[in-house]
């Protein structure tokens, strides 16, 4: 810590780090390590396996033990040190164990069997990060299905939100007409009222419509947002009239207009709804939730939420799950950052 | 990704031929189209048009649903379609509603509403209040000239892209019985901690973790309202001889207050409705320690056996109540701005 302060105070130049700055880098380094250790936890841990993953106090990284194939045997066998009661060590594979005994074999003198007390030998273990929770997890758990699913619903959900929500702002935004008031008023009062106050009538109304158990009944409701309404008119609305006008007397038709004036220049407002809607449908889980109880059309929400509910908990397949969900997600913000900050900072929403 | 070019033209920021040469091709072929809408229909209602779809979704799923919801919470018995329903009045509100004393849930009729009433109402204190506090006190250290401030900037907001259940789950694999904190405990030569058993221990982690995930989206917003005070200001200040805590009580909190109110409000209004990161991190437990309002309206409308949707509505119309007065005093605050 205090090489860091000491290159920070060089780099500083001539101006002194005073009380208030080493603070808050205390309070910085405090944060990051409550913000960002449980992730990293639980990357380490999906590499764990399933013997290991239950140990007690856990080990910071995952290891395996290792193993030697001798010639004879079948398989790989178990590589221990062997601590003997005159102090010297060796290292000996494990045929079987008996009881308190254990059966060992020196790898290069396989012929010789030398029996040990099972304390006296430390297994061989080097840091291994394997795919095997990963492999074993995709095929018990059905991910592939799910992130089908929810790949569907993410991007075809997006895509009618931009398409349905920059069209009514354009409306809402560049025209006069009757109810355009009212229509603008009904629509932000409901922004406040979140779903969760109308999951029994939702419910009902996707059960007639058919869409009980189809991913049409998560995708389409959700494409109507009225924040993405909001946000999209609040943008057109900086957008100069006389651009539409110039179009009109060109005799380009409104679709036109809208397609080829308003949304070429709405981009970066659409690429903010964009960012959040992609965050919204990947995440979504109550509204999933109440919808789909068929697993064939689950998301991975939804299915990682079942999969952790079964009986016995297979906790190093559902951490390798659970990395593989929030992957895609952690990499849309690694390449969008800048956008998705300055997203939220400037609307205030999420 | 037709609709929308203008995303991927400034991302890679050169022009993007084939991509634009198919979006113009798509709007050639729906112009067909929305041309002889146009000629059908007129100029003058061509904004119809545009919001059609939108409307009409928002009125199916939206709007009829929440209507939907007052024939529910004045009706009764099991049937799931609104017809079937026999009226009765404000029974269901009654019943949610009778107690003898009100501060003693065990005397009330529906005495879990009233577990989950009071449950939520400590869970909104505790997170606003520390939500706001260490919010605000990250922006404030984020807002000073650090070295690295993307990064750490970065690095508190990222739980806020996590889904809910990545989250329970994250924080579960660290509490549970032989799990990272027990096993740093115990290493101290202290004694396990049974966090997710004890009812104390799981509402305040209950909390703690909510915090956690959402934090950083509260932070940003305070960074933004931070970084649109004029530095002239504090330049003068310092001139005049104020110290810094007077340039903070005089100049950044009174100008930062219009931000700090939106933050608690948009996180009150989060706090009343929390339900997904509890449903999957407790469930509710451990007995009814962390069971909230809309867990309560979620079992009694979907996993109970006898599914008693009238109560479920009712119980629903009383908390978008709360929260209907929750954003008037937020747009009252937003006009007292403006």
């Amino acid at each position: 810590m205090s090489n860091i302060l000491a290159t920070l105070r060089l780099t500083k130049g001539r101006k002194k780090l005073d009380i208030t700055d080493i603070l808050a880098y205390l309070y910085l380094a405090m944060g990051v390590i409550i913000m960002f250790v449980p992730i990293i936890w639980l990357i380490l841990s999906s590499f764990k396996s399933s013997g290991e993953i239950v140990k007690f106090p856990p080990r910071l990284l995952p290891y395996r033990q290792e193993t030697v194939m001798v010639e004879g045997y079948e398989e790989p066998l178990p590589l221990y040190v062997i601590t003997f009661d005159d102090g010297t060590t060796q290292t000996l594979a494990q045929v079987r164990r008996i009881g308190l005994e254990a059966q060992m074999i020196d790898p290069a003198n396989p012929d010789e069997i030398i029996k040990v007390n099972i304390n006296q030998r430390q297994p061989v273990e080097r840091v291994y990060f394997g795919l095997e929770n990963y492999i074993e997890g995709i095929e018990s758990f059905d991910f592939g299905l799910y992130l089908w699913n929810s790949v569907v619903v993410t991007v075809t959900a997006t895509l009618l939100t931009l398409l349905f929500n920059s069209m009514a702002a354009f409306a809402l935004s560049k025209y006069q007409f009757r109810g355009r008031q009212t229509i603008f008023i009904i629509m932000i009062s409901t922004l406040m009222v979140p779903l969760s106050v109308v999951l029994v009538p939702v419910f009902l109304v996707i059960t007639n419509v058919g869409w009980n158990n189809n991913l049409m009944g998560i995708i389409v409701p959700a494409a109507a947002t009225p924040t993405g309404v909001f946000l999209l008119r609040q943008y057109m609305l900086t957008i100069p009239d006389e651009l539409i006008d110039a179009a009109r007397i060109d005799g380009a038709s409104e679709w036109r207009i809208y397609a080829q004036v308003i949304i070429p220049l709405a981009k970066p407002a659409l690429a903010v709804l964009t960012i959040f809607s992609v965050m919204w449908r990947w995440n979504d889980f109550l509204w999933p939730l109440i919808v789909l109880s068929r697993s064939e059309y689950f998301t991975l929400q939804v299915g990682l939420a079942s999969f952790q509910g079964e009986l016995n908990v297979q906790w190093n397949l559902i951490l390798a799950m659970t990395v593989l969900t929030l992957l895609p997600i952690t990499l849309v913000f690694g390449f969008l950052q800048r956008y998705i900050t300055t997203g939220i900072a400037t609307t205030g929403m999420k | 990704m037709s609709v929308q070019p203008g995303v991927k033209h400034k991302a890679t920021g050169s022009t993007n031929r084939p991509f634009n040469s198919l979006y113009d091709l798509i709007i050639n072929l729906t112009d067909i189209f929305f041309s002889l809408i146009q000629r059908i229909v007129g100029l003058r209602n061509m904004p119809y048009i545009f919001v059609l779809p939108n409307l009409l979704i928002f009125g199916i799923f939206i709007l009829f649903p929440m209507l939907l919801n007052f024939v529910y919470a004045f009706t009764g018995g099991s049937s799931f379609t609104p017809f079937d329903r026999p009226w009765v009045g404000t029974e269901n509100f009654d019943r949610l509603l009778a107690c003898e004393n009100y501060l003693d849930p065990h005397t009330c009729n529906e005495d879990l509403f009233w577990r989950a009433v009071y449950n939520t109402i400590g869970y909104v204190v505790f997170q606003v209040a520390l939500m706001v506090l260490f919010s605000l006190i990250t922006a404030l250290v984020l807002n000073r000239k650090i070295k690295a401030r993307g990064f750490f900037r970065s690095v508190y907001f990222y739980p806020v892209l996590l889904s809910p259940i990545v989250v329970s789950l994250i924080w579960k694999w660290i509490l549970q019985e032989n799990g990272l904190l027990n096993g740093i405990i115990t290493s101290l030569g202290y004694d396990k901690i049974p966090f997710l058993v004890n009812a104390d221990w799981a509402r305040s982690l209950v909390i703690f973790i909510s915090v956690w995930a959402f934090m950083g989206f509260y932070m940003l917003i305070l960074l933004a309202g931070l970084q649109a005070i004029p530095a002239d200001l504090y330049e003068a200040s310092a001139i005049d001889g104020a110290n810094p805590w007077q340039s903070f009580s005089k100049i950044t909190l009174p100008l930062l207050m219009p931000t700090m109110v939106v933050v608690l409000v948009l996180s009150l209004i989060r706090a009343v409705q929390v339900f997904d990161i509890v449903f999957a991190f407790t469930g509710g437990g451990p007995g009814t320690a962390t069971l909230y309002i809309v867990q309560y309206i979620y079992n009694y409308g979907f996993s109970s056996p006898n599914k008693l949707f009238g109560l479920a509505a009712a119980a629903s119309l009383l908390m978008a109540g709360v929260l209907v007065v929750l954003t008037i005093i937020q747009l009252v605050f937003r006009r007292e701005e403006s």
